[in-house]
């Protein structure tokens, strides 16, 4: 027993989305006012600091840039997987999902190695502002990346089962996760450069 | 539809997906931590008009000599303002009135997203469970304000990082909840039932369900933030230079205190039109409902309440006047500050002006709503001089502060809520509360309120500080002691029309149901079309069609006979 809810998988007509597209851009909404947040904190730390370290400094641009690319071609893998199901293909679907979630480790391992690098040369977040902030944001980030493979892993494998009942369904949900996804490869677009370049 | 298989005990009523059920769980939690934020209120008060008197009975139980100790005053304040406001009128005016009535009256049989809203519950469930777990740590709960300022509250006992961690559930049950809400609302509504057909009340929540959406992610920041630099000891809100008690502070520092309050209260703004929204949107169905009159210009009161909740995130600094943030940001605050009273103003008018002409029935949620009307207009009133930088600079952090958003919050919103509690009762039970005990607890709720919160002001005219553990260390504040003593004894008459309102909703059940319950008042809207209570995961008997606005009471024009007028003699057969 279960109360009927419309606009699951079909879009509502005039507002042009399903509820969960809807859900998911509110959601994401919330998100930029978080990220946001902590940008602007980034802004006010900086300009009242009296000396501010250059990222490269501390920090190492050519694994940050490794792992830009990293992340855009999890992003690209994402949307391919999605069109793979809109041409019906569930094989080549679970092909570009996995290549996605596969992508999702290799930036945490990256981010593994660049923290314990840090570590080994005794820079914690109680060092400096900078370095407190850069811990802080790359954190909270790596934190939505695991989400992002939470998800990523469940629509690949025993979320995939729905495709067989509720396809429309379930392409919606790979849609809303993809939007996600591509979330958090913006924050890190925004991340790379304030924290390791300029 | 027809699958009539039973479901088990747990699944129907604890962990149930049915909004209703869900509803009935954030009103009961919500009413728990309403009483308990009231309990500590009520020790605290003692200690005020008392000082160094050993509390009766409940006193034993906290101190060896059962006068409350310094450090229990300042948990007590500090968690009284965090469990009223995210613990009892949040969870009540958006989780509890909210989830229930929100899909009945746009017609939907549950909200979108059934499941989500069973997490959103249970992750409110589990804040308020770290909340409460915080009182028992070493050092205590929480202490610092419910503000939790910076530099204080990074150097505060431990209670301050289970507060944090407890915020961080909160806010996740808020977002959850308020995504829902405004997917519902928007999505879910029945075939006719355009935007300007919806209830007043949808609005209300709508625009509130925003507020939190988009206001409460910058306090997770700061959360985040306090978080780091409580554990792992970084400096985002530590200056260079801290001194305490004599030693200076092994930290990195060239943090910012400020940017606390910044990030604080661009929540904690909006915040206060959470906890007014929901009860002006009930207000106004109870009003046109009593009144038997459509809302008094709908449309304005819709449009107010969009752009007042737009304009509620570029006021948040009219907070922090005294922090020598310049006078260019405090004027551009002061004239926003300005600026948001109009759309409360026009509200409140498009209410008053619902009254005129009227042929009032003054039923018990009726008396709720009329009271309401002039206490939050005292609220909002005595908010302006706080909101102008000149007399600010004197009446800052005073009593004053307190009873001015005491007024808006606790006669204001409140009493919308007790109405709101009367006004659905019915329908969510199917039997009618005691009227005489409804207006036993309207006039104790009334005096005893107006006893506590208007000598406040005078209080804080006075000058006396609105953090003090016992005023009576001051010559100045001796002199209005006595209203102090007024204060707590009127607290007690407050309780005990609360006990009232509690064997009213609980011993109303005992009652056989009402046959005719389904609209015992009347009402227009569509969750008077539903059965009573309405039936489970589905809400209505049937699919629900509108073709009318939200109140059209009284639609044929009246009858009347003037003396000239001469009865038509009957036909002749």
């Amino acid at each position: 027993m279960s109360a009927v809810i419309p606009y699951i998988s079909k879009p509502h007509p005039v507002t042009g989305v399903t509820n969960a597209k809807f859900g998911i851009w509110l959601f994401l909404a919330s998100e930029v006012m978080l990220f946001g947040a902590l940008f602007s904190a980034y802004i006010v730390l900086r300009v009242g600091a009296e000396t501010w370290p250059l990222g490269s400094e501390y920090l190492s641009v050519p694994w940050a840039f490794a792992n830009t690319v990293v992340l855009i071609t999890s992003s690209l893998t994402m949307v391919m997987s999605w069109a793979a199901l809109q041409m019906n293909n569930f094989a080549k679907y679970k092909k570009y999902m996995g290549a996605t979630v596969l992508l999702s480790f290799g930036f945490l391992i990256i981010k593994y190695i660049e923290y314990s690098a840090k570590f080994h040369h005794g820079y914690f977040p109680a060092n400096n502002t900078f370095l407190a902030i850069y811990f802080t944001m790359t954190g909270l980030h790596g934190i939505h990346v695991l989400g992002g493979i939470i998800v990523n892993g469940y629509l690949l494998f025993p979320g995939s089962k729905m495709w067989h009942t509720e396809p429309e369904r379930f392409a919606g949900r790979v849609e809303c996760a993809g939007l996600y996804w591509h979330f958090v490869d913006l924050v890190w677009i925004f991340l790379f450069p304030v924290l390791y370049l300029l | 539809m027809s699958s009539h298989h039973e479901e088990g005990f747990i699944r129907k009523y604890i962990f149930s997906t049915d909004h209703k059920v869900i509803g009935i769980q954030y009103g009961l939690g919500a009413m728990f931590f309403l009483l308990m934020g009231f309990g500590l209120m009520l020790m605290m008060r003692w200690q005020i008009a008392f000082p160094g008197k050993s509390i009766p009975i409940i006193g034993k139980f906290l101190t060896q000599d059962g006068i409350l100790s310094p450090e229990l005053y300042n948990q007590f304040g500090a968690m009284h303002g965090t469990i009223m406001v995210f613990l009892g009128v949040v969870p009540m005016a958006v989780g509890a009135f909210g989830n229930y009535l929100l899909p009945l009256q746009v017609g939907a049989q549950d909200m979108a997203f059934p499941k989500l809203n069973m997490a959103s519950f249970w992750v409110f469930f589990v804040g308020g469970l770290v909340m409460l777990y915080s009182f028992l740590l070493p050092g205590g709960a929480a202490q610092s304000g419910w503000t939790s300022y910076p530099p204080l509250s990074n150097i505060a006992p431990a209670g301050q990082t289970a507060w944090l961690i407890g915020m961080v559930f909160l806010i996740t049950s808020s977002l959850l909840g308020s995504v829902n809400i405004i997917v519902t609302a928007v999505q879910l509504r029945v075939p006719g039932l355009s935007f300007f057909r919806l209830p007043f009340l949808v609005w209300a929540q709508l625009v509130t369900s925003f507020l939190l959406l988009l206001a409460f992610p910058p306090l997770e920041a700061a959360g985040v933030l306090q978080l780091m630099d409580r554990v792992f000891g970084t400096s985002f809100f530590m200056p260079s230079g801290l001194v305490v008690s004599g030693q200076a502070l092994e930290v990195a520092g060239g943090g910012n205190p400020l940017l606390w309050q910044h990030l604080f209260w661009f929540l904690a703004h909006p915040e206060v039109y959470v906890l007014i929204l929901p009860a002006l949107g009930i207000v106004a169905e109870i009003v046109v409902t009593n009144t038997r009159k459509p809302l008094y210009g709908y449309n304005t009161a819709v449009y107010a309440i969009v752009f007042l909740g737009f304009m509620s995130f570029i006021v948040w600094a009219h907070h922090m006047f005294m922090t020598g943030m310049g006078t260019a940001m405090s004027a551009f605050f002061q004239a926003t500050t300005m600026i948001i009273s109009i759309p409360s103003v026009i509200v409140l008018t498009v209410l008053l002006l619902t009254l005129w002409g009227a042929s009032i029935r003054f039923t018990v949620p009726m008396l709720f709503a009329l009271a309401f009307l002039p206490m939050f207009a005292i609220g909002g009133l005595t908010g302006l001089p706080l909101g102008l930088t000149a007399s600010d600079i004197y009446l800052h952090d005073t009593y004053y502060v307190i009873g001015h958003f005491h007024y808006v919050v606790a006669p204001g919103t409140l009493m919308a809520l007790m109405g709101g509690v009367y006004h659905w009762y019915p329908k969510v039970t199917g039997r009618m509360f005691n009227k005489t005990l409804g207006k036993l607890h309207f006039w104790g709720t009334l005096i005893g309120m107006n006893g506590i919160f208007a000598p406040m002001f005078f209080i804080g005219m006075a000058g006396v500080s609105r953090r003090l553990y016992d005023s009576t260390i001051y010559e100045m504040a001796r002199s209005v002691q006595p209203l102090n003593v007024i204060m707590t004894y009127s607290s007690w008459l407050l309780a005990a029309a609360q006990v009232l309102f509690l064997i009213n909703i609980f011993a109303s059940l005992r009652k056989p149901k009402e046959a005719a319950a389904d609209n015992p008042w009347e009402a227009t809207t569509l969750e008077w079309a539903a059965p009573t209570p309405p039936l489970p995961h589905q809400n209505f008997a049937e699919p629900l069609e509108a073709y009318r606005g939200p109140y059209e009471y009284n639609t044929t024009s009246r009858e009347f006979a003037p003396s000239t007028y001469r009865r038509p003699k009957p036909c002749q057969r």
